[in-house]
């Protein structure tokens, strides 16, 4: 444990990420083949399942630091992570340990069926030999929140630089469902294993969005790029090996038994196939994807009722093939993979459950401008541009693929409500709800949280300290004053808010201090936005 | 009511006087050099001989009489004397008794000793007006000791990698508590003029400092390896500091207590040394007095206050302009004016 607190206070301590990624490599080179392992774990977001609620760690904490439960829970949001605030208010420790990071999680994994007592006893005994530190780092594995300021691609480099293995092998090793439990650090890392590899999904390439200031002209000449929609489904990687299945989100869950229509696609594509696509719930109609709430109905349920299969069915619009006849093509350049996936796709019957994603004529900057600002007719959110030539990248590299999406949709709205944010936020008033104007009440419809500058969040947060109203808990009520263009990239309507309407990605676009609140938009334009683009 | 809150500031009616008021009065008295606390415009101040010379620096001629600690002045209708605060050197908390009921006012204060203040003194009174910028149960501090042990092999780290140490700290009072904590025998010290004009009234005065350099725009880096850096935080990110190079930073505050707070402040490390003191010294201190009223002033004033009545003092919340060690960019001291200065240094 002291040396993996050592190691998160180094990677906390500093804001160069050469310095982590040596400081993790280090500690890769020397900690004992389990605690590589759950650390590989916890940095890649596997974490050990919650034994304890913070609804108890917070009376304990509370009680041990000598303080009411309330004062505790006022210095919260001001330290802004509650590990940090337990790890805080607790005094000085009674001793040291030299337990291992291991050691302490298979404690942990002990209390999944001790009694509350006993659960209370190994908690206070923990802390009580623990510095600081120490119990931030044990609290972060209890309440399941570890996010330190390390990516996973991080890790995975300075887990090759210790072994000195290829970091895109390594990468792809480190995919799929296992966890410390299932696998050993020899398994994962070192040894080659066929069973696991049956499942594993690539490392999915990502693109970045075009600077609107740079603009599309600046990725040269058109010929050299392939475009199609960007649709707004769920990304998925869908995997036939060996006569089985399996359907990997982007955020590396195992999705298969959502979308049990996918299964189907062992009756059409031969094993060794794996293709990069999206899930959308698809209006056979229409031959279009349904709007996104359709979708929306299915994530988050493990089991799907028949009456959402036969209301919003999905398929996958496939983008890119990865694998075929079992070989890796990830090196073949786009356009050579697209004929590919073309070839392997074509004649399938219109009920398979899979498509091609159409690819859009290229011709001219003009020609595809004109087919981004066509995207919500095709219920896509903007285009994808993939440069002709390249292979298909492990992770997010600038350069070869590009996001152009829609402008996205606004509304000028009034702040009503503020609450602090968290980790670095804290102490700032990020939180904010806005409300739309209808007649001479103010309706509340969003939340928004992000698109100010460090500055302007200051500037709100000194406002909001002298223009509170009424507090509710950590909730503000602020004087109705300011007037914010929210921008958001859909609407659709929703029977849980006030407004009726729930709004997609909403975030605060500009702070309008132009504008008075009388001259907000209003819960009529609101609708009208739902009746156009719902 | 010995002291009233007025628009200008803690108002004594029987002596007609403020104590550290915001706003011009005639008759000022000051608990000790902070901008938010002595600010321009005063008839005449009143503080301790300790703190005036800094005073001078900062407001300019003012018409200042001054008072040692312990020394009692009758003032119209009230008695008056000045109490060591262990805040900053000369810093006071200050005494006034009108017809035996006696109300101390605590300015900034810190309960742990330092090698430059005087140490804070537990005064006995009726009520007492505390501040709690650090009044909340996830505020400690470490032994000064073990602060300086971190500071020094932060430094000689960073001078064994080739790097130089920018250290941000405020210019009068913590920027001098860190060079006591400094072990000059790692490498040479530097200091940004806002810093060393308060060194030299410091030093002036017989306060023994160890040796620095001053940043002039003719100073080349270069000649002084691994050096440590000492400026106010704001020049920190500056281009003043972009001859350091390469270097690492560092700020030292109470808030580096919390991690979110020096995750926006951008530097690499923070250090936990404040000039306030933290929760068990709060409640110390409020105990020693005796009070039986306490006002809380600037910091969590609220929660501090709910906290105070829940261990049965008669506690209020009192609403004024102080910022102590503030949290938002806005900081207890003119660093306009170090701006300014480094801008006429021509750098």
């Amino acid at each position: 444990m002291k040396r993996f607190a050592a190691l998160y206070a180094t990677i906390d301590q500093t804001t160069k990420t050469s310095r982590k990624v040596a400081a993790l490599a280090e500690y890769f080179s020397e900690a004992p083949e389990k605690d590589r392992l759950w650390t590989i774990a916890l940095f890649s977001g596997r974490r050990p399942r919650r034994a304890i609620t913070t609804t108890k760690l917070r009376e304990w904490a509370a009680e041990r630091a000598g303080i009411p439960l309330w004062l505790f829970e006022e210095s919260y949001p001001i330290v802004g992570d509650l590990a940090e605030t337990i790890a805080l208010v607790l005094p000085e420790p009674e001793g040291t340990h030299d337990d291992s990071l291991c050691t302490w999680i298979a404690r942990l994994k002990a209390l999944d069926h001790a009694s509350e007592e006993e659960r209370r006893a190994a908690v206070l005994g923990a802390w009580a030999f623990m510095t600081p530190l120490e119990r931030l780092v044990f609290n972060k594995l209890l309440t399941g929140g570890f996010r330190v300021g390390i990516s996973r691609k991080l890790m995975t480099r300075a887990l090759a630089q210790a072994t000195g293995q290829d970091e895109a092998e390594l990468a792809h090793r480190l995919m799929g469902d296992w966890t410390p439990d299932t696998t050993s650090y020899r398994t994962l890392i070192e040894a080659p294993d066929k069973s696991a590899a049956l499942s594993r999904p690539y490392p999915f390439c990502l693109a970045y969005g075009i600077e609107p200031e740079e603009g599309v002209e600046s990725l040269g000449v058109p010929s050299d790029w392939s475009a199609e929609w960007k649709w707004d489904g769920i990304r998925g990687q869908l995997i036939l090996r060996g006569g089985a299945h399996f359907v990997w989100s982007r955020g590396e869950e195992l999705m298969t038994d959502r979308f049990p229509e996918l299964a189907r696609a062992c009756d059409f594509l031969p094993a060794g196939t794996v293709l990069d696509g999206e899930i959308v719930a698809w209006d056979a109609a229409a031959n279009a994807p349904l709007p996104f709430n359709a979708l929306q109905k299915r994530i988050g349920r493990k089991t799907v009722p028949n009456s959402l299969l036969r209301d919003a069915p999905v398929i996958l619009l496939a983008y890119d093939l990865l694998e075929e006849d079992g070989r890796d093509l990830r090196a073949l350049p786009f356009q050579a993979r697209r004929a590919r996936l073309e070839a392997l796709l074509e004649g399938l019957a219109p009920d398979a459950p899979v498509r091609p994603s159409p690819l859009l004529p290229s011709n001219s900057w003009a020609e595809l401008g004109e087919a981004r600002a066509r995207a919500r007719d095709a219920r896509a959110e903007g285009l994808m541009l993939k440069r002709a030539d390249s292979p298909y990248h492990a992770g997010r590299r600038k350069g070869d693929w590009w996001k152009w999406k829609l402008d996205p949709l606004t509304i000028d709205a009034v702040m009503i409500y503020a609450q602090q944010g968290h980790g670095r936020r804290a102490n700032l008033f990020t939180d904010f709800t806005f409300a739309v104007r209808h007649g001479d009440t103010l309706v509340p419809f969003t939340k928004a949280y992000s698109g100010l500058t460090d500055a302007e969040f200051s500037q709100i947060t000194q406002w909001v300290r002298k223009n509170t109203e009424q507090r509710f808990g950590p909730v503000r009520q602020v004087r109705p004053e300011h007037v914010f263009e929210i921008a958001f990239e859909g609407i659709a309507e929703s029977t849980r808010h006030k407004s009726g309407v729930a709004l997609r990605f909403p975030r605060m676009k500009r702070w309008r201090h132009d504008k008075p609140v009388a001259e907000a938009n209003t819960l009529e334009d609101l609708h009208a936005m739902l009746a156009q683009y719902g | 009511m010995v002291l009233t809150l007025t628009p200008r500031g803690l108002y004594c009616e029987a002596g007609d006087f403020f104590i550290d008021p915001w706003r011009p009065v005639p008759r000022a008295l000051i608990t000790h050099g902070h901008a938010d606390h002595a600010r321009w415009g005063m008839g005449r101040y009143l503080a301790t001989d300790i703190a005036a010379p800094v005073l001078r620096h900062r407001l300019g001629d003012v018409t200042l009489d001054t008072v040692r600690y312990g020394e009692t002045r009758r003032i119209g209708g009230a008695q008056v004397s000045f109490h060591p605060a262990g805040h900053v050197p000369g810093s006071a908390q200050i005494r006034v008794a009108v017809g035996g009921e006696i109300w101390v006012v605590s300015g900034d204060y810190k309960t742990r000793a330092d090698a430059l203040s005087t140490p804070f003194e537990p005064v006995r009174c009726h009520a007492f007006i505390t501040e709690c910028t650090f009044g909340l149960p996830v505020f400690s501090w470490q032994e000064e000791a073990r602060v300086a042990a971190e500071i020094n092999a932060w430094w000689a780290g960073n001078a064994a990698a080739g790097q130089f140490s920018l250290l941000g700290a405020y210019s009068l009072g913590k920027a001098q508590r860190i060079l006591s904590l400094l072990d000059p025998a790692i490498g040479p010290i530097l200091t940004h003029g806002a810093v060393e004009n308060t060194n030299a009234v410091l030093r002036a005065q017989g306060l023994c400092l160890p040796e620095t350099v001053r940043v002039h725009p003719a100073l080349k880096a270069a000649d002084h390896p691994g050096a440590l850096v000492l400026a106010p935080p704001s020049a920190l990110g500056s281009s003043w500091a972009r001859r350091f190079r390469p270097g690492t930073t560092g700020f030292a505050s109470g808030w580096m207590r919390l991690r979110g707070v020096r995750r926006r402040r951008g530097v690499d490390r923070g250090f936990v040394v404040s000039d306030h003191a933290d929760w068990e010294g709060l409640n110390s201190a409020i105990a020693a007095t005796g009070a039986e009223t306490v006002y809380a002033t600037h910091g969590y004033t609220e929660i501090f206050a709910r906290w105070l009545a829940g261990q049965g003092y008669d506690a209020h919340v009192l609403q004024t302009e102080f910022t102590g060690e503030s949290l938002d960019e806005a900081e207890p001291e003119p660093e306009a004016e170090a701006e300014a200065e480094s801008e006429a240094e021509g750098t």
